[in-house]
């Protein structure tokens, strides 16, 4: 790996896919725009779109516990990046799929990455979607990331979501949008951190098309120093369906969070929840920690990192 | 050995002067165990958190042998050997019982560890382990937990809030031996904040606290004998009324 990738590189991947090798499975690389690395495996293919727009993942029918890796890197400064690949998760399959962005920009100009996932899980198949999104670089110029992921679940099938940014993404628009079918069901978990003068919007809509689908998204979020952040949660419940948002902030600094949640039935069977709290670290939390004989700013950064876990 | 000098509290936010803790002084030996008994709203927990640090006196002064530490953050008296088991523990979203317990032994706790730990204070630590100090373990578990997390360190002065409430009352007599066993063992100050008869019996003295004042302070065998009278007292009380209402009832029929 280390003849196409320079050290940069492979501390994003690191960061983002949890890669510290070639990945076993299927994966494409893609770096500052272009493909650098592809392997299909005898039962998940990735080819390039006709178009050359992005790539198409196929993943047949039945195949289990496989997984593909798809990180992109963006190491040129001022590189603007837009992408849009496909996903067929086939019918009864189980597989992970590891995305993510790591932006490394330490000149004046902006990076940016736009990307579009839209996948489709098929009947009773089961997809773990692990995105995450990690910036670096001392230069002036931002690091900007604006991900748009939709999918479609078919009858029985299962979309489990972990959507994590955790450092140096100066601003970010994600939006994520799901629709379930029948009996489909749906766990998304989102881990936000921002510092600094960052931001931060995320969309999470969910519609719930088909009978007796389930849908749960857990979001926390810490905003610390003069960061912002803005969450929009939109549950619809079109059938006899279960949903369940719970979002929770913590605030701190000169920090701003709002929090935009909103629930709708269209069925009269419909069962919809919506939890969401924004609040600063408990003092009873910092004291019990310091009175173990943490200094406040371990029982601080202990308090976050169990949060955001 | 711990020392109260003369110390008050009064809280800034509140609107009515009287002091919460008044003038109490203390002084309270290594090796020896105390319980704080006395009513609800008397100010036992305000005097542990003046222990620990958590709130700092308006007046008067707090010394871990000899040393001044009224003006030391909590922190730095639990570095200095200063515990305190809160009688409400914070939850924690997020952290594990195993993180936690591990913090509290000073990250020097090995799973080993963690496990005898949790089995001291009844837990099965297969079970507990891995589950996070959050609003899903009961009110119960969460003192139990608790209560490790004060077992895990080599503390001086350890000051344990109500430890008994919400603990099964089979669990309690386990509790009870789980002092007894430190108290033999350590050569700490161990401060227990009961109302519980079995916990008073512990004590080789008995500290009373009401109205925000240390009202006396008592050896145990004095105290227990009071309490034993008081129930005989009531005790052949009720036999007598028991035995009037059977006679009663034996005389109308
Ligand atoms: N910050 C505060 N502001 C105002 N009043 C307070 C404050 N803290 C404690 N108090 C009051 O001081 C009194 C003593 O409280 P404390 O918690 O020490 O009682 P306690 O003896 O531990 O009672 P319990 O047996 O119910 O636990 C109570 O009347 C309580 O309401
Ligand atoms: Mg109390």
């Amino acid at each position: 790996m280390s003849a196409i990738l320079d050290r940069i590189d492979q501390r994003l991947l690191r960061e983002t896919a949890g890669l510290h090798s070639i990945p076993r499975g299927a994966y494409n690389i893609r770096k500052n725009g272009v493909g650098i690395a592809r392997e299909s495996t005898a039962n998940i293919e990735i080819r390039s779109k006709a178009d050359q727009s992005g790539i198409e993942v196929i993943v047949k029918p039945g195949t289990k516990n496989e997984s593909v890796h798809i990180p992109v890197i963006l190491s040129a400064e001022g590189f603007s990046d837009v992408v849009t690949n496909k996903f067929d998760i086939g019918e009864g399959s189980d597989v992970l799929v590891v995305a993510g962005c790591g932006v490394h920009n330490s000149g004046s100009a902006d990076s940016r990455h736009d990307g579009i996932h839209e996948f489709l899980i098929r009947r009773g198949a089961r997809m773990r979607y692990v995105e995450k999104h990690y910036g670096e670089g001392q230069g002036k110029g931002k690091r900007i990331l604006n991900p748009v992921t939709v999918i479609n679940v078919e009858e029985g099938g299962v979309a489990e979501l972990e959507l994590v940014q955790i450092r140096g993404v100066d601003s970010t628009n994600r939006e994520t949008r799901i629709s379930l079918s029948r009996d489909a069901r749906l766990i998304v978990t989102e881990r936000l951190l921002t510092n600094g003068e960052q931001d931060a919007v995320s969309r999470i809509s969910v519609d719930l098309v088909g009978d007796d689908s389930t849908a749960r998204v857990i979001s926390r979020s810490v905003a610390r120093d003069r960061s912002s952040q803005v969450f929009y949660f939109d549950l619809r419940g079109r059938s006899r369906c279960r949903g369940h948002v719970q979002c929770d902030s913590i605030i701190m600094d000169e920090a701003q969070v709002r929090s935009i949640p909103e629930i709708s039935a269209h069925h009269c069977e419909a069962q919809l929840v919506h939890e969401a709290a924004i609040g600063r670290i408990a003092g009873e939390q910092l004291l019990k920690l310091m009175s173990l004989g943490l200094t406040r700013e371990q029982a601080e950064s202990t308090i976050l990192d169990g949060f955001l876990k | 050995m711990l020392v109260l000098e003369r110390v008050s509290y009064t809280p800034a936010d509140r609107t009515c002067l009287e002091p919460i803790v008044q003038d109490a002084s203390l002084e309270l030996r290594d090796k020896h165990l105390y319980v704080i008994t006395g009513p609800n709203g008397g100010g036992k927990s305000t005097l542990a958190r003046l222990i620990m640090g958590i709130i700092k006196p308006t007046s008067g002064r707090v010394l871990l042998d000899g040393q001044d530490v009224t003006d030391m953050t909590v922190d730095e008296r639990a570095r200095l050997g200063i515990g305190y088991a809160f009688q409400q523990p914070p939850r924690f979203k997020g952290l594990t019982v195993r993180d936690l317990l591990t913090l509290a032994a000073g990250n020097r706790a090995g799973d080993q560890d963690v496990a005898s730990l949790l089995l001291s204070v009844g837990l099965c630590p297969k079970d507990y382990e891995n589950r996070e100090v959050d609003a899903t373990l009961s009110g119960g578990e969460l003192k139990r937990i608790e209560l490790a997390s004060i077992l895990a360190r080599n503390l001086r002065v350890a000051v344990f809030d109500e430890p008994e409430a919400g603990i099964d009352l089979w669990s309690f007599r386990r509790l009870a031996q789980t002092f007894e066993e430190m108290h033999d063992k350590s050569d700490a100050t161990i401060v227990i904040i009961s109302h519980q008869e079995r916990i008073l019996e512990l004590a080789d003295e008995i500290i009373l606290v009401a109205d925000g004042r240390v009202k006396e302070l008592r050896s145990r065998d004095e105290v227990m004998k009071d309490i034993r009278d008081e129930e005989a007292c009531r005790c052949s009380l009720e036999t007598r009324e028991g035995v009037e209402e059977h006679v009663g009832y034996f005389r109308q029929n």
